[in-house]
């Protein structure tokens, strides 16, 4: 395979009405099993270009948008539209609620936070003590969640119930070139497909999954990848960037990704070794194009979900990329808008560049 | 509720241990045989009851399941008349010394386990928690006669007797999960008179203990229209979490969280309101814990609900049910496969899915 | 056969890229199949015997694949930094040398731990590859390399790297050459991504779809100086696999291996492996799930660059499965 750039490159843009979206999509609440809000802002956006679309027993949004003719390879897009979060586990009268953490939330992060409970979004704050109450001693051990409580005030008791969803209530905000918000692990990556459906190439049929329950084990999509059962999948998502400076001012050879460095493509995490063939069509097709990227520095930390989806059926080649972002499954994160950017031309191009030969022969 | 206690004492006196089901998969064909059309065995040894429904083909099925396997011990290693043993299932191990045990060798015989003396242990084990590998059982045998009546790969379990407690309640082992077995043999019986249109798959399944392997099969192999996973929970009393456990004889605990269908835990829920059976609502903010989170999951996905009957002292030899909440389990899934017609599917739909469009497979 | 092993255990193929060693045992087992096919995640799938009514889809798998290092960072001075492809000892690393594919070799070292007690993890060792800055580094981020150490033959033992699972791989092609003849069809799987969680076994079983599953591959012994608990020794026989850490064997394929051993006089031992689990996990639990054990070949410092066995046992490994697959399977 090698990739040449063509004569009219023309990818889609992320201007105004996309950020937009974005802010739409990541102020929603959509903790893992409860992705009803983001699935109905999906639909919406997709529903006026998609050729068919469903809703599968888990809550999944499958999408087809066909290509110009019939025998085209069928290339399945995921990105997931759960969230880490919290549900209401036990009501202790008074507007106080017990809470369970909903995914990989570090726990020393989500004191004194307001949160939106439940579908009407009623607002509460994760209640911390003051610390002219604590003694010394306390101060310097991890605050347990067990001692924690979500609290609605007195007086609002009925307005949550056991079994309702919470999540961190931030609102979005662009700062320049840079975009803060909750969730954007995944909605940026919901932003984007949505996106590529909305200018779909023509040479492959597009198979796009809105996946659930990512966070709590790639649940939506090892259904969705047996249901679809493509000829390939990419995966967008969204990655740490711990390209933070070293206390010891050494350097920082954990980074994961970088910010401002380009789309990330996976090389191996904790779920996946991503088909070379596919890495190498990401990777040529950002060096025909000039497109900047960077590789994710492989560990056996973090699993996306083409963990699930490669292993259905037969096997599926599959792989990742990911916008990288500074404090994953915090109240806010942060990506920049240049590295959004680059990531939706990236796949776009990339995937205009797909042919019935891209997978010829035998992964190696 | 005699013809329960007797069902359910016999079947938590059967062995079945994960792999090995094979002599308590006989007594539940015993009582199922006369309550279904066909028995058939799955190939990895789940036990499937066929209930045929009375609506026009193709017909929806729904697939209702207990595991029936139970935790237990497999020999490692013989030492003249002592076992090492290895734990299939979770146990916690400071609860073993001096539990008495059935040893499957040759024959059935009894054992017990033993906590060796200290100065037999590695160093610094003589006063903490000796894990399960250094914990032994005693066959009272001779080492000869161990020799010939055990060898490496033999189980081992609970011996505890069954006690009928006053007011309706039942302990002993492995009422994980037999009692929810006993529950769906009680649907089986009221369905027997009762008209339904569904097709009805009983299933007991094998493996839950160790790989939840038994029901990701047989969701794979039947496709079920729907699943409802019925299993245990935490009941309310000594070392279970206050906040997150079910009170006894107040019936069974509906599951909610990812791996149950909202709008399936909504009409059981509307369901048992209707008809005055009592329940609870158990909160699985993340998996459930049982078959249902592969049983979910299994090729295109089917829309899952787990029902748990509340249980005292989980995965020890002495675990406490209440019957009723047994035969409640039981009736509210009867009548809750006497309501389902061509139409349930429909009420399953997704908000944000409009009119005309497919919502399932 | 020695030296066939020989080829194969010096072969580099981490996890997900065992290109090579494919290569190589495609060569060697063309002649003996009847059918060959590579599968979309590179699982080798051979087919032997049409099967007749009475005959089953046997699926035997061998991982082709090894534990391995992959770059994550080449720091200003030329270091490389790694993660493992499947579980690597740190224990057993420091010191070691490895061969990247691209035939760059380095020689792995470790920060100095805050003291002589303390237990270092892969995150603070690098591969030193003799060059001072990143530039003149041979290596880039995502490059594969396998450990390095040579095959040696110690006469009834042999040891090397990657004897897991080329033992395996070397038993598999051999059972399929001596195999004159099987009422079954008989799949020799060489599966991949075995090591990062049985993955390559899980697709190549959907695709097979089998009646029987056996994973071949190796399983620690307890007959070293103050080893973990374990009755297995090198040198007693195959070892029929009852339970792993991640799944229970199938009693009646148990009973069927027992059986044939029993039968042909083979030695043989009972396994019950308290760490780790094989390609059999997949299997069994593939569509509506497979009866499925293993055959083990009995194996010292696993995971370590010099894995040792036993050529009887090996030599017994294929007697065993040639007896059992040249006959009617009754499982009962």
């Amino acid at each position: 395979m090698s990739i040449t750039k063509k004569k009219s490159w023309n990818p889609p843009k992320i201007g105004r009405a996309q950020i937009s979206s974005l802010e739409k999509l990541s102020e929603a609440s959509g903790v893992s099993g409860n992705e009803d809000a983001v699935r109905k802002i999906v639909i919406d956006e997709i529903k006026a270009y998609a050729d068919e679309y469903e809703i599968d027993a888990l809550g999944n949004v499958l999408v087809t948008k066909r290509g110009s003719k019939k025998n085209l390879p069928r290339v399945m897009l995921a990105a997931h539209m759960d969230e880490v979060g919290f549900m209401l586990v036990h009501d202790e009268g008074e507007g106080l609620f017990r809470f369970d953490i909903v995914g990989g939330i570090d726990r020393r992060q989500i004191i004194s936070k307001p949160v939106w409970v439940g579908k009407k979004r009623i607002p509460g704050v994760i209640a911390g003590k003051p610390i002219h109450l604590t003694t010394p001693k306390e101060r310097s051990n991890v605050i347990s969640v067990d001692t924690m409580r979500i609290d609605l005030g007195p007086g609002n008791s009925k307005k949550g119930k056991s079994g309702d969803w919470a999540t961190f209530a931030t609102k979005f905000m662009r700062q320049g070139q840079t975009l803060r918000g909750k969730a954007l692990d995944d909605r940026v990556g919901v932003a984007s497909l949505i996106e590529l459906l909305k200018n779909a190439p023509p040479n492959i049929h597009l198979l796009a999954a809105f996946t659930v329950q990512e966070e709590v084990g790639l649940r939506g999509a090892k259904v969705a990848g047996y249901a679809i059962n493509p000829d390939m999948a990419i995966v967008l998502e969204c990655t740490p960037a711990l390209d933070m400076p070293t206390w010891d001012g050494s350097e920082n050879t954990l980074y994961r990704t970088k910010l401002n460095q380009g789309p990330a493509i996976y090389i191996a995490d904790r779920a996946t070794l991503p088909d070379p063939r596919l890495v190498r069509l990401l990777q040529e097709t950002a060096e025909a194009y000039d497109i900047p990227y960077q590789l994710r520095q492989p560990g056996v930390v973090g699993g996306t979900d083409a963990g699930a989806i490669h292993l259905q059926r037969s096997g599926i080649p599959s792989i990742s990329i990911s916008v990288p972002a500074r404090y994953l499954h915090t109240p806010a994160s942060l990506i920049r808008l240049a590295d959004w950017r680059n990531t939706l031309a990236l796949v776009h191009t990339a995937l205009s560049h797909i042919t019935p030969n891209t997978l010829k022969g035998e992964r190696q | 509720m005699k013809e329960t206690t007797d069902l359910l004492k016999k079947l938590i006196a059967t062995a079945g241990l994960p792999g090995y089901e094979t002599p308590v998969r006989e007594i539940i064909e015993k009582a199922w045989g006369p309550l279904v059309d066909e028995l058939k065995i799955n190939r990895l040894g789940n036990l499937y009851g066929y209930v045929p429904g009375t609506g026009k083909e193709p017909r929806s099925s729904i697939l209702i399941a207990a595991h029936m396997d139970a935790i237990g011990f497999m020999v490692t290693s013989i030492k003249d008349s002592f076992l090492h043993i290895t734990q299939i299932g979770g146990i916690d191990p400071r609860i073993l010394p001096g539990q008495m045990v059935t040893i499957h060798g040759r024959k059935d015989f009894p054992g017990m386990i033993i906590q060796p003396p200290a100065h037999t242990l590695p160093e610094g084990m003589q006063n903490g928690v000796v894990p399960l590998s250094d914990l032994l059982v005693e066959t009272g045998l001779t080492a000869a006669q161990t020799s010939r009546q055990v060898r490496i790969g033999d189980l081992i379990s609970f011996a505890s007797t069954p006690i009928e407690i006053k007011g309706d309640l039942l302990a002993g082992h492995s009422m994980d999960n037999r009692a929810s077995v006993v529950a769906l043999t009680e649907a089986l019986k009221l369905l027997k008179k009762r008209h339904h249109e569904w097709d009805v798959w009983a299933v007991a399944t094998s493996q839950e203990e160790v790989t939840l392997g038994g029901a990701a099969v047989s969701s794979f192999d039947l496709r079920p229209t729907l699943a409802v996973v019925v299993d245990v929970t935490y009941a309310k009393g000594p070392g279970a979490t206050a906040h997150l456990s079910y009170a006894m004889d107040k019936g069974p605990a509906l599951g909610w969280g990812p791996n149950i269908h909202p709008k399936l835990f909504q009409a059981f829920e509307d369901l048992a309101e209707k008809l005055e059976i009592p329940n609870q609502k158990e909160l699985m903010s993340r998996m459930s814990g049982t078959d249902a989170i592969t049983m979910q999951v299994a090729a295109e996905g089917v829309p899952t609900m787990v029902i748990s009957i509340p249980l005292r002292y989980m995965h020890t030899p002495y675990e406490i049910v209440h019957l009723k909440d047994i035969t409640r389990t039981g009736r509210l899934l009867a009548e809750f496969i006497c309501e389902l017609d061509d139409k349930f599917m429909d009420t399953l739909r997704w908000d944000e899915s409009e009119k005309g469009v497919r919502n399932s497979k | 056969m020695k030296s066939l092993i020989q080829k194969l255990v010096e072969i580099p193929g981490p996890s997900g890229y065992e290109s090579q060693v494919r290569e190589a045992v495609k060569d060697e087992v063309e002649p003996y199949v009847d059918e060959m096919q590579v599968d979309p995640l590179g699982n080798l799938i051979t087919r032997k015997g049409s099967g007749g009514d009475k005959g089953l889809k046997v699926m035997l798998s061998a991982h082709l694949d090894e534990i391995g290092v992959m770059v994550s960072h080449v720091d200003k001075n030329g270091f490389a930094r790694f993660t493992q492809l499947g579980t690597v000892f740190p224990r057993n690393t420091a010191g070691g040398r490895v061969r990247f594919l691209n035939g760059a070799h380095g020689v792995i070292g470790m920060e100095v731990p805050p003291s002589r007690s303390a237990v270092t993890t892969l995150n603070k060792m690098y591969i030193d590859l003799g060059v001072t800055s990143k530039k003149d580094c041979p290596v880039k981020v995502g490059d594969v390399a396998a450990f390095e150490r040579t095959f040696q033959d110690l006469g009834k033992r042999m040891v090397s790297k990657a004897m897991d699972d080329r033992i395996g791989v070397a038993v598999l092609i051999e059972t399929l050459k001596a195999l004159k003849s099987t009422p079954h069809q008989v799949f020799g799987v060489f599966s991949v991504q075995e090591e990062v969680g049985v993955r390559g076994a899980t697709t190549a079983a959907f695709g097979v779809n089998p009646d029987l599953g056996l994973a071949i591959d190796t399983t620690g012994v307890g007959d070293t100086p103050k080893s973990p608990r374990s009755d297995l020794a090198l040198g007693k026989g195959p070892a029929i696999k009852i339970k792993d850490f991640g799944m229970i064997s199938d009693p009646r394929v148990v009973a069927w291996i027992e059986a044939g051993a029993k039968r042909a006089k083979i030695p043989y031992q009972l396994d019950i492996l308290i760490g780790g689990s094989t390609d059999a996990r997949a299997i069994q639990l593939s569509r509506a799930g497979v009866p499925s054990s293993g055959i083990s070949i009995p194996s010292r410092y696993i995971h370590s660059p010099s894995e040792m066995v036993d050529f009887d046992d090996v030599k017994n490994t294929i007697k065993l499965l040639v007896h059992l697959l040249s006959r009617p399977i009754k499982l009962q």
